[in-house]
C-alpha cells in the first residue's frame, strides 16, 4: 500500500463515518469489563436495532476513557455526555439511554464533560483512546493512522526522523526518563547487520495500568511507534514482550498486526519500500524484573529472565547481541505525535526537562481514581483535588506514593510542586511508569514502607547479594519495628543498609528498592520512633496496635 | 588470533598506579597482575563473569555507578579506584549479609580452612555480624555416589553452574526459584544421585567457593579444593 | 596499682573456649599477677560481683536463664566480650534455629530417647524458640570469633586490655577452627 491508498481508505472511512449522526461509545476495556460493559454493550446495541436507528446512530466499542472508579463507562454524541455506572443488568435505564440521545441526558447517570477530570486534561498519548474502536483498523487509519510511518519511508531520510525525535526532547516512559532521541541514535550509529526494537509492554509496577490502556485501546498507535522508530535505527524485526496477566491486550496487538501485514502497514516492505519490519508479541511470565531490559532481553531469548551487567547497554549488545532499541509503550505512543504536529510542537507542552505529556494512573484516597493524561509540570495539588476530586470522607491528605516499589512518599509540604522527572527527583522520589497512590491521613507510613518491601523482596531475582539478601533484611526490620520490635539503631541500619543496597546492587530493582523505606523515614520519621518507643501504631494498621502485650512477651 | 601489530595497550590508573591493560582485559584482570587485591566471590578465572556478588565493585572517575571489577573492561585513560572506605565498607556489608543468609556455621564444615568465604570474612575485618540471622532453610542432597550437596552453606555464585555449562557442558546445574528463595537444582530438581545429565566429573565441586559442594567422607576441614585453573583454562581455549 | 576485675561465663557452649583459655599455659601466670578473677566456672564464686572490668562470654543464649545472666552480666561489666563463635554467631547451638523448638525436643527427648522419654519440664531453664548471639540482646564491646578462638588470640586480647588498649582483631581473627 502507498501513501497515496492509505489515504483513499482514510478519506472513505471518514465518509462512512459522516453518515451516522449519532454515536454511543461503550468502554470495553479491561476495567469496564470486569464490571459488564459487554453486556451494557450488546444490550445498547439491540436497543438502537430495534427501533430502527442502525444506520445513523452508531454503538461502538473502544478503548478506556479513564476514570475507572465509575464504570461501566458510556459517552454519547454529539450530546457530549458521559455516561457512569450503567447497570448491565438493567434494560430499562440503557433504552433511556438510547431514547434520550436526541434530548436531555439521563440525569441519574450523567457526568458532564466539562468536570476537571476531563477537561484539564491533554491528551496526546490517549486521543484515541476511548474514541476508536481498537479491533478495527479502519477506525484507526479514518484518524490519519500510519500516514506518519509511510510518510516518513517515503519522505524522510532516517537521520531526520531521529533528529526530528531527538528536538522534541521525549524521555522514556519506563521509568528511567532516559532521552529517547539519544537512544534512538545510538541504536542507529551501532554497527550491525540486524538490529532489532523492543516494545515494553511488562507493566509490572502493582496498580499500573497505563500500558495496558493504551495497549487495548489502540494498539496500531503503538505499532506505529516501533515501525517509525525501526525504520529510524534501521531494524528489521521487533517484538513487543508483554505479560500474561493482560490477555486482552495480547488479544488485541496480536488482532492489529494481523491486520497492518495484510494492508502491507507492517511486515515485508512496508508502504511498497525496501523497508520491512516483522513484530511478533512476546508473552512474560510475571516476574516484575522482566521488565528491566536486560532481563527481558535475556527472557526474550529464552533464556531465566534475570538482568545481565550494563555495559554492555542493548543500544550496542542487546538480543542475541545485536544493536537493540528498547522503548515502553508510553514512548512509542508518542511518536506519531511528534512525527505528525512537529517536535516544537512537542516541546512547547510540558517543562524544561520534561517535554510532552504524562500518563498516570491516579488510585488510592480519591474520589476519581483512575487514567489520566496531563501535560508534565503540572501541580499535585491540581491532579490531587482538581482532577482527583479531592480526597472522600473530607479526610485530610497525607503523602502520595509515586514511581511503584522503586518511587518514594512525597509528603504535604510538596503539594505545589510541578511534577516532572527532575523535581520528583528532588523530593526523593522518581516519575517511575506512572503510577501516583493517593494517602488519606489514616495511612501509616512504614506500614506502606513495609508493604513495599515485601514487593521487591518478593520480586528480587536473586543474582545479586545485595538486592537478595539486603531486600529481604530491611523488610524484616520493617517487620520488627511494625510489631512494636524495634530498637532506635534499627533506623540507622535502615539508612545505612539501604544506601548500601541502592549503591552496589546489579539493577535498578535493587538499586531502587529502599527508596520507599528512605523517603518515608526522611519524612516520616516520627511515625517510626513513634512504633519504637510506644510500641504502637497510632493509625492502627500495624499488628503491634492489635496485640499490645506481644512486646513484653519478647 | 589478534595480531600483535592489532594489539592495543591501554593504560589506565588504578589506585592510583599506573598499570597497562591489553585489548578485552578486565579492570580485574589487570589489577591482579598488578598484584593490587580486588576481593571476588562469584568470579572464577575461565568462566563466564556474571557480576554478581558485586564484591568487585569500584569506582571510575566520571561515572556515578559503581561498577564490577570482573565484568568491566579497562579502557584507556580510566582512573579506578578499587580500595576506599566506603568500598570496603561496602564489601563487608556484602560479606555480611552472606553470612546471614543462610547457615555457615565454620566449626562443623569440611571446608574449614579452605572458604572463600570463611577467608574474605577475616581479609575484610568481619568478626561479627551487625544484622539478624535468617538461617534460610534449605535442604542437603547426600544421594549422588561421590559429592553432597548441602545448600545451607551454598552463597549462590553459580560457580557450579557456569563450569557445568560452560566446560563440561553438562549442564546439571540450574537455579530455581527468585530472591531470598533461590536454590541451586540438579537437571529439573531431582535429586543429584538420579541425574542424568551429570558425568560424575567432579568440577562443580572443585570450583565451589564454599562447603556447599564437598566430596564424600571427607571431616571437618579436610575438604581441600584441587587446583583447577591451568585445567580450566586451557579447555577454554580448545573451546574458542 | 589496683589489679584487674575479671570475670568468665559460660552460657549455651561446649566449654571449649575456657579450655582454649587454659591452653594459654605459662603465659597464664604472667597474666594472674595483674587481674583478680571474680567470676568464672574455674573458681568458685556463686555470685557475680559488681564493678566487673571485663567478662569474657562462652556460648550463645539458647534458654531464659542465659538471658537473665546476660542482661546482669552487661549491666555490671565495663568492658563484655564475645568469646567464641557461640558468643559471636550462635554457631553450632543455633543450628537448631532451622527447626522447630518443640520438632528438636521430641527428636532429642522421646524419638532417641531409650530411658524416661519426654522432655525435662522441672528444675531445669526453658530453652527459648531461638538461640542467638550476644549482641542481638545486648551491647557486645568485643568479637573474638573462633571455635574455639586459639590460646595465642585469647592472650593477645588480654595483654592488649591489661595495657589498656581496645585490641583490633578485624583480621587476627576467623570464624571456625
Ligand atoms: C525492576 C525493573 C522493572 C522495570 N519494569 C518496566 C516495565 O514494566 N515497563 C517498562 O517500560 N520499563 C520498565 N523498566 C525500565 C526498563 O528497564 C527500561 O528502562 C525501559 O523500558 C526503557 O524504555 P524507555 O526509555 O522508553 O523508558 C523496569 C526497570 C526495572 C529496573
Ligand atoms: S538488583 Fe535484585 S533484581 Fe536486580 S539483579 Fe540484583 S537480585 Fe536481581
Ligand atoms: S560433577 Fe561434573 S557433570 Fe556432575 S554436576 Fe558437577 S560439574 Fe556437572
Ligand atoms: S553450590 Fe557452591 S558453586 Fe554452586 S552456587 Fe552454591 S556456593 Fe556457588
Ligand atoms: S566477582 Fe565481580 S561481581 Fe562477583
Amino acid at each position: 500500500m502507498t501513501l497515496d491508498e492509505l489515504q483513499e481508505i482514510a478519506e472513505s472511512e471518514r465518509e462512512a463515518q459522516k453518515k451516522i449522526t449519532h454515536r454511543i461509545n461503550v468502554s470495553v476495556a479491561a476495567g469496564c469489563l470486569s464490571l459488564h460493559s459487554d453486556v451494557v454493550f450488546n444490550i445498547l446495541h439491540e436497543e438502537v436495532k430495534k427501533r430502527g436507528m442502525e444506520e445513523s446512530c452508531k454503538v461502538k466499542a473502544v478503548g478506556c476513557m479513564g476514570l475507572c472508579a465509575a464504570g461501566p463507562l458510556v459517552r454519547s454524541e454529539p450530546q457530549h455526555t458521559y455516561y457512569r455506572g450503567l447497570p448491565p443488568d438493567s434494560p430499562e435505564v440503557l433504552s433511556a439511554i438510547v431514547d434520550s440521545i436526541n434530548g436531555r441526558p439521563v440525569p441519574e447517570f450523567a457526568l458532564s464533560p466539562e468536570i476537571p477530570f476531563f477537561a484539564a486534561q491533554k491528551r496526546i498519548v490517549l486521543e484515541n483512546c476511548g474514541e476508536i474502536d481498537p479491533e478495527r483498523i479502519e477506525d484507526y487509519i479514518g484518524v490519519g493512522g500510519y500516514q506518519s510511518l509511510l510518510t516518513c519511508i517515503a519522505k524522510r531520510s532516517r537521520e531526520d526522523v531521529v533528529q526530528e525525535i531527538i528536538k522534541s526532547g521525549l524521555r522514556g516512559r519506563g521509568g528511567g526518563g532516559y532521552p529517547t532521541g539519544l537512544k534512538w541514535s545510538m541504536v542507529a550509529k551501532a554497527a550491525g547487520e540486524q538490529k532489532y526494537v523492543i516494545c515494553n509492554a511488562d507493566e509490572g509496577d502493582p496498580g499500573a495500568f497505563m500500558d495496558r490502556s493504551v495497549l487495548e485501546s489502540d494498539p496500531h498507535r503503538v505499532l506505529e511507534g516501533m515501525a517509525i522508530a525501526a525504520y529510524a535505527v534501521a531494524a528489521t524485526k521487533g517484538y513487543i514482550y508483554c505479560r500474561a496477566e493482560y490477555p486482552l491486550a495480547v488479544k488485541r496487538l496480536k488482532v492489529a498486526i494481523r491486520q497492518a501485514e495484510k494492508l502491507g502497514l507492517l511486515g515485508k516492505r512496508i508502504g511498497e519500500s525496501d523497508f520491512s519490519f516483522e513484530v511478533e508479541v512476546r508473552i512474560g511470565a510475571g516476574a516484575f524484573v522482566c521488565g528491566e531490559e536486560t532481563a527481558l532481553i535475556a527472557s526474550v531469548e529464552g533464556e531465566r529472565g534475570v538482568p545481565r551487567p550494563r555495559p554492555p547497554f542493548p543500544a550496542y549488545s542487546g538480543l542475541n547481541h545485536c544493536p537493540t532499541l528498547l522503548n515502553n509503550v508510553e514512548t512509542f505512543a508518542n511518536i506519531v505525535p511528534i512525527v505528525r504536529n512537529g517536535a516544537e510542537w512537542f516541546a512547547s507542552i510540558g517543562t524544561d526537562k520534561s517535554k510532552g505529556t504524562k500518563v498516570f494512573a491516579l488510585v488510592g484516597d480519591v474520589v476519581n481514581t483512575g487514567l489520566i493524561e496531563v501535560p508534565m509540570g503540572m501541580k499535585l495539588r491540581d491532579l490531587v483535588y482538581s482532577l482527583g476530586g479531592g480526597i472522600p470522607d473530607n479526610k485530610k491528605f497525607k503523602a502520595v506514593q509515586t514511581g511503584g516499589p522503586s518511587g518514594g512518599c512525597i509528603p504535604e509540604q510538596f503539594l505545589d510542586m510541578g511534577v516532572d522527572y527532575e523535581s520528583l527527583m528532588s523530593a526523593g522520589s522518581i516519575m517511575g511508569s506512572g503510577g501516583m497512590i493517593v494517602m488519606d491521613e489514616t495511612a501509616c507510613m512504614v506500614d506502606v514502607a513495609k508493604f513495599f518491601m515485601d514487593f521487591t523482596r518478593d520480586e528480587s531475582c536473586g543474582k545479586c547479594i545485595p538486592c537478595r539478601v539486603g531486600t529481604t533484611q530491611l523488610h524484616g526490620m520493617l517487620e520488627r519495628i511494625s510489631e512494636g520490635k524495634g530498637r532506635m539503631e534499627d533506623l540507622d541500619t535502615l539508612e545505612r543498609l539501604g544506601n548500601m543496597v541502592k549503591r552496589t546492587a546489579l539493577c535498578g530493582l535493587g538499586q531502587t528498592a529502599p527508596n520507599p523505606v528512605s523517603s518515608t523515614v526522611r519524612y516520616f520519621r516520627d511515625e517510626y520512633v513513634q512504633h519504637i518507643t510506644n510500641k504502637t501504631c497510632a493509625q492502627g494498621k500495624c499488628p503491634c496496635s492489635k496485640a499490645p502485650s506481644t512486646a513484653a512477651g519478647k | 588470533m589478534p595480531e600483535i601489530s592489532h594489539y592495543q595497550v591501554k593504560t589506565l590508573t588504578i589506585d592510583g598506579k599506573e598499570v597497562c591493560a591489553s585489548e578485552h582485559q578486565t579492570i580485574l584482570e589487570v589489577a591482579r597482575e598488578n598484584n593490587i587485591d580486588i576481593p571476588t566471590l562469584c568470579y572464577f578465572n575461565g568462566l563466564n563473569g556474571v557480576g554478581a556478588c558485586r564484591l568487585c565493585l569500584v569506582e571510575v572517575k566520571g561515572n556515578n555507578k559503581l561498577l564490577p571489577a570482573c565484568v568491566t573492561q579497562a579502557q584507556e585513560g580510566m582512573e579506578v579506584t578499587a580500595h576506599s572506605p566506603q568500598l570496603h565498607e561496602y564489601r563487608k556489608l556484602i560479606i555480611e549479609l552472606l553470612l546471614t543468609e543462610r547457615s555457615h556455621v565454620c566449626a562443623v564444615c569440611v571446608s574449614s580452612g579452605h572458604c572463600e568465604l570463611q577467608s574474605l570474612a577475616q581479609k575484610l575485618g568481619v568478626n561479627h555480624v551487625t544484622l539478624p540471622y535468617l538461617h534460610e532453610q534449605c535442604k542437603a542432597d547426600g544421594s549422588h555416589r561421590h559429592f553432597v550437596a548441602d545448600h545451607n552453606r551454598c552463597v549462590l555464585c553459580t560457580r557450579c553452574m557456569r563450569v557445568c555449562d560452560e566446560i563440561e557442558g553438562a549442564h546439571t546445574w540450574d537455579i530455581t526459584g527468585r530472591g531470598i528463595r533461590s536454590r541451586m537444582i540438579t537437571d529439573m530438581g531431582e535429586p543429584w544421585g538420579d541425574s542424568e545429565t551429570c558425568t560424575n566429573c567432579g568440577k562443580c565441586v572443585s570450583v565451589c567457593p564454599v562447603g556447599a559442594l564437598v566430596e564424600k567422607g571427607k571431616a571437618v576441614a579436610e575438604m581441600t579444593k584441587p587446583n583447577f585453573l591451568p585445567y580450566l583454562i586451557q579447555m577454554r581455549g580448545k573451546g574458542q | 596499682m589496683d589489679k584487674a576485675r575479671i570475670a568468665t561465663l559460660w552460657l549455651d557452649g561446649c566449654s571449649g573456649c575456657h579450655m582454649s583459655l587454659l591452653d594459654i599455659d605459662e603465659r597464664l601466670l604472667d597474666i594472674a599477677s595483674a587481674i583478680e578473677l571474680v567470676f568464672s566456672p574455674l573458681v568458685d564464686n556463686k555470685e557475680f560481683p559488681e564493678n566487673v572490668d571485663l567478662t569474657l562470654v562462652e556460648g550463645a543464649l539458647a534458654n531464659e536463664e542465659d538471658i537473665e545472666k546476660i542482661k546482669m552480666v552487661r549491666a555490671r561489666t565495663k568492658l563484655l566480650v564475645a568469646l567464641g563463635d557461640c558468643a559471636v554467631t550462635g554457631n553450632v547451638p543455633a543450628m537448631r534455629n532451622n527447626f522447630v523448638l518443640a520438632d528438636v525436643l521430641h527428636r532429642g527427648y522421646v524419638d532417641n530417647a531409650t530411658a524416661n522419654c519426654g522432655p525435662p519440664v522441672h528444675e531445669v531453664p526453658q530453652l527459648e524458640p531461638k538461640v542467638i548471639p550476644l549482641h542481638e540482646l545486648v551491647a557486645v564491646d568485643l568479637f573474638v570469633p573462633g571455635c574455639p578462638p586459639s590460646a595465642d588470640l585469647i592472650f593477645f586480647v588480654l595483654s592488649e586490655v591489661l595495657a589498656g588498649r581496645i585490641p583490633d582483631l578485624s583480621t587476627r581473627s576467623h570464624f571456625g577452627n
